[in-house]
């Protein structure tokens, strides 16, 4: 069985020292090495910014696509071969802005992927412009003034986006997160796990001192029920979002692969793909 | 007795146009005609005058005619919009209920039946279609039993007491007309056909099909006109072959998710118009980059924008061979038959694969939703060619990686999929090395553009040009794409009898451009005339820029919607060859 060591590989991260990326990175590969997963099972589509590369520094598959298209390009994967461990990384950016469109859909139709939104609040790649996930009043270089704009909570969209798997973390955490994400890959359906993740170098508000002093971590309440899906709504926003751990788990809901008709288990990328001369003939007889 | 006649039905769209088009074809198609058919509609779902027109011949056709011998009208408006096609002497069978008439000027016998009121009798106005088509049929003198077994077949699901007011409906239908116009007319009288019964489909059910014989098992897709049909026609079977289609949120998801689909191994194709694939652009990139096998189909429709959603247009070309930022090799055919769509259909898949590049397979409106009859499909000339496809390869050592972008002879690099132990390495449209990591290295980015743009050069489709060129030098050599070369070809039959010797290429091959297949035949043509329905004569372009011969192209234009009619083609071929210009259509 692969340990951590073997989801590492010999590239350098291009993150800034002292990045959250780095944790999230190990955490995905402890996790990947705990639920007992070899390299080749594993398959990581992420998008663009600097979380976007985390594809390359996993030694997996890895696809590093186009900015805000990691969801769809891991559902095909997925599709393709549900053999395959899959997760989808990127940027809150990425996830909330110009692909917000495909998380919300994603998360309705609950295909058996992970998807891990590394959040820092803040553009990084293109050097510390406003994000969706920025607080009002956020000063940016796209924002001298502040941000006029609301901040946008991914779990409460997830939630009222019909999410079966929700839950948040803090890179510093790496214990909770690599259970986390262990519980997403084991989820038999889409997971959404938003880690925050300081950005270091342009976010001087939210630091990780920041939110240590504002994260409710949810192991203080023995009593939470994770599948109550009221009681997640309430703890959200009683919280204003800033909560960590499994915050919702519908178990009874199928994965998409499961509710397809005539969908086997065994992987279609390796299902035939000639058709037989009769059933040619029975599709053309419709024509006549 | 005579080889061929146009019948056209017209009325409000959701009033049963289509289906009366539909029993009515598919009877003559069970008596051997060669059918082939134009759907005028808007884009909205009830309400508003629509039509289909069905040209029936014993003979193969392959365009739709200028005139028009039997019109059916449900309303007056469908009288007033269409008369004027009826050539002198032609039938109009219209409802009674409206009281029908004729415009002045037109030479036309009408024959009005109460097609509502014995739909009704019936019990329900629905049968519209089947007392219409019954009374067309009769006036035709064709056998009834033909046309009421097809009505067995069409309803024969709901039960026999359907089935027999159905046919009950054509009875009367045909009785009231006969008795009108004491008995069938002969001079529409056509010819018997020879009795085999051809296929008979639109270009969309044809890429469904070939899709599924090329071993595409998904499709990722958005609706849009005229392209949805083939995501309608491929969620009915591909279930039945393990695969699905899903609907995604928009045409970038539809794209991306292809392109995730074919990394990890499935054949996975997308469809769409114009506007869908504007969107798809950057993701067309992605593929050509990541070296990922991709199959678009491109139904091209009016555009600039939202343009006409339903009319027919061919401007989609410099988008297709131009777009996406950067450069990248990529495949564009645009099949010009039925057949095409199917076999053209299959080999995108094997081509997509072979060379590891995105193929946009570009039809037209017409080609896409013209009903037509279609020659019988080969099974034994379906191949499956996947390419340097690596299985089973040896394990990795230490931190190596696979070599997916191998440098190799040809460009192509093995290629492998997820899950296999042996193959890990990365993808990304970043500009990358060997492995697929992320290189701005200058000597690897020039090595890694020429593999990729040189995986195409001396690449031709089979019939990348289609030729009928009876005359070594003749006085005009008329080249086309998709939907036009039935139209051309009928043109031409005019012309020969003007005593104008002509040449017919249809391009098939769009990009990358066949420029030395196409030169000898612009070389011995006296003039030369590209015809093609946009408005800035794209397809001229790409001739006179690869090719040159500049000073003796000219163009025919036609861009309000409508597919070119063979008069129109006579008569700017004719015009060219004794003036050398052109009049716009």
């Amino acid at each position: 069985m692969a340990t951590f060591k073997e989801f590492r590989n010999n590239v350098k991260p291009n993150w800034c020292p002292g990045c959250g990326d780095f944790s999230i990175q190990a955490a995905i590969q402890r996790a990947a090495a705990n639920v007992g997963l070899e390299p080749e099972q594993l398959a990581v589509v992420s998008g663009i910014g600097c979380s976007g590369r985390i594809s390359g520094y996993i030694n997996a598959y890895g696809f590093h696509g186009i900015h805000g298209r990691a969801l769809p390009i891991a559902q095909g994967v997925k599709l393709a071969n549900r053999e395959l461990t899959v997760i989808a990384s990127g940027g809150d950016g990425d996830g909330f802005a110009i692909g917000m469109g495909h998380t919300v859909h994603a998360i309705r139709r609950n295909l058996n992927i992970t998807y891990i939104v590394m959040d820092n609040q803040i553009y990084g790649l293109t050097k510390g412009q406003t994000s969706p996930r920025s607080a009002e009043g956020f000063k940016t270089k796209s924002t001298p003034e502040g941000s006029i704009e609301s901040t946008l909570s991914p779990l409460e969209i997830a939630m009222s986006a019909g999410a079966t798997f929700v839950a948040q973390s803090f890179s510093s955490d790496l214990k909770q997160l690599t259970s986390l994400i262990e519980q997403g890959i084991k989820h038999e359906g889409f997971s959404l796990i938003n880690v925050f993740s300081p950005c270091v170098t342009f976010n001087k508000i939210n630091t990780y001192d920041w939110f240590k002093e504002n994260i409710v971590n949810l192991e203080q309440f023995p009593d939470y029920d994770p599948s109550n899906r009221m009681l997640a709504m309430n703890k959200i926003m009683e919280t204003n979002s800033m909560l960590t751990g499994l915050i919702y788990q519908n178990t009874s809901r199928k994965s998409y692969e499961d509710l397809i008709t005539g969908f086997k288990q065994e992987a279609l990328a390796k299902q035939d793909v000639m058709i037989t001369s009769g059933e040619f003939d029975k599709l053309v007889a419709e024509f006549k | 007795m005579i080889s061929q006649l146009s019948w056209k039905i017209g009325g409000q769209q959701g009033e049963g146009v289509e289906s009366t088009d539909r029993i009515f074809s598919t009877a003559l198609n069970r008596l051997g005609y060669y059918l082939y058919g134009y759907r005028h509609f808007s884009s909205r779902i009830k309400g508003g005058h629509t039509n289909n027109k069905i040209r029936i011949s014993t003979k193969p056709i392959r365009a739709i005619s200028d005139d028009l011998d039997i019109l059916v009208a449900f309303d007056q408006e469908s009288i007033d919009l269409n008369a004027k096609e009826l050539r002198s002497g032609g039938v109009i069978v219209a409802d009674a209920k409206f009281n029908p008439v004729v415009p002045d000027g037109i030479d036309a016998k009408l024959f009005a039946v109460p097609i509502t009121a014995m739909a009704e009798e019936l019990g329900t106005s629905l049968m519209k279609n089947m007392v219409a088509s019954g009374a067309s049929w009769a006036l035709l003198g064709l056998p009834l039993e033909v046309f009421n077994k097809a009505v067995e077949e069409e309803f024969g699901r709901k039960g026999a007491a359907i089935v027999e007011k159905n046919i009950e409906a054509v009875k009367r239908g045909a009785e009231f007309v006969l008795e009108q116009a004491g008995g069938p007319l002969d001079a529409f009288k056509l010819d018997e056909a020879d009795g085999m019964q051809k296929l008979f489909m639109i270009g969309n059910e044809a890429i469904g099909l070939g899709s599924i014989a090329a071993g595409c098992r998904l499709m990722s897709a958005y609706p849009i006109t005229p392209a949805s049909e083939i995501m309608e026609y491929l969620i009915k079977k591909l279930p039945k072959f393990g695969g699905t289609v899903i609907q995604t949120e928009d045409e970038i998801a539809a794209v991306t998710m292809a392109i995730g689909a074919n990394y990890a191994g499935v054949r996975t194709m997308t469809a769409s118009a114009g506007p869908g694939l504007s969107l798809m652009m950057e993701a067309i990139g992605l593929a050509g980059m990541t070296e990922t096998p991709l199959v678009i189909v491109n139904t091209q429709r009016g555009g600039p924008s939202t343009g006409l959603p339903t009319k027919q247009e061919q401007s989609d070309l410099n988008a297709m061979i131009y777009g996406t930022h950067g450069e990248i090799p990529k495949i564009v055919i645009a099949p010009a038959s039925i057949e095409d769509c199917f076999y053209d259909t299959i080999e995108s898949f094997n081509l997509a694969e072979e060379y590891q590049v995105p193929v946009i397979l570009m039809t037209d409106l017409q080609l896409s939703l013209g009903k037509q009859s279609c020659e019988p499909l080969d099974y034994g000339k379906i191949e499956i060619r996947r390419g340097k496809l690596a299985e089973n390869v040896p394990a990795l050592e230490g931190h190596d990686l696979f070599k997916r972008y191998e440098l190799t002879e040809d460009g192509i690099s093995p290629r492998v999929l997820p899950g296999e132990k042996g193959g890990l390495h990365h993808v990304t449209g970043v500009e990358h090395d060997e492995t697929g990591r992320p290189s701005e290295n200058a000597v690897n980015r020039q090595k890694m553009m020429d593999k990729r743009l040189g995986k195409l050069s001396g690449m031709y489709i089979r019939d990348a040009i289609r030729v009928d060129a009876p005359s070594e030098k003749p006085d005009l050599l008329i080249v086309g794409m998709g939907s036009t070369g039935g139209t051309i070809d009928e043109a031409r039959r005019a012309l020969a009898e003007d005593g104008i010797t002509s040449n017919h290429v249809t391009v098939r091959q769009i990009h990358p451009f066949p420029t030395e297949l196409l030169r000898p035949y612009l070389h011995n043509a006296k003039q030369v005339i590209v015809i093609e329905n946009n408005a800035t004569a794209q397809l001229a372009s790409q001739i006179k820029m690869n090719a040159g011969f500049a000073d003796k192209i000219e163009s025919l234009l036609k861009y309000d919607g409508n597919p070119f009619l063979p008069s129109e083609v006579h008569k700017a071929c004719k015009e060219l060859s004794a003036n050398g210009n052109v009049q716009r259509v």
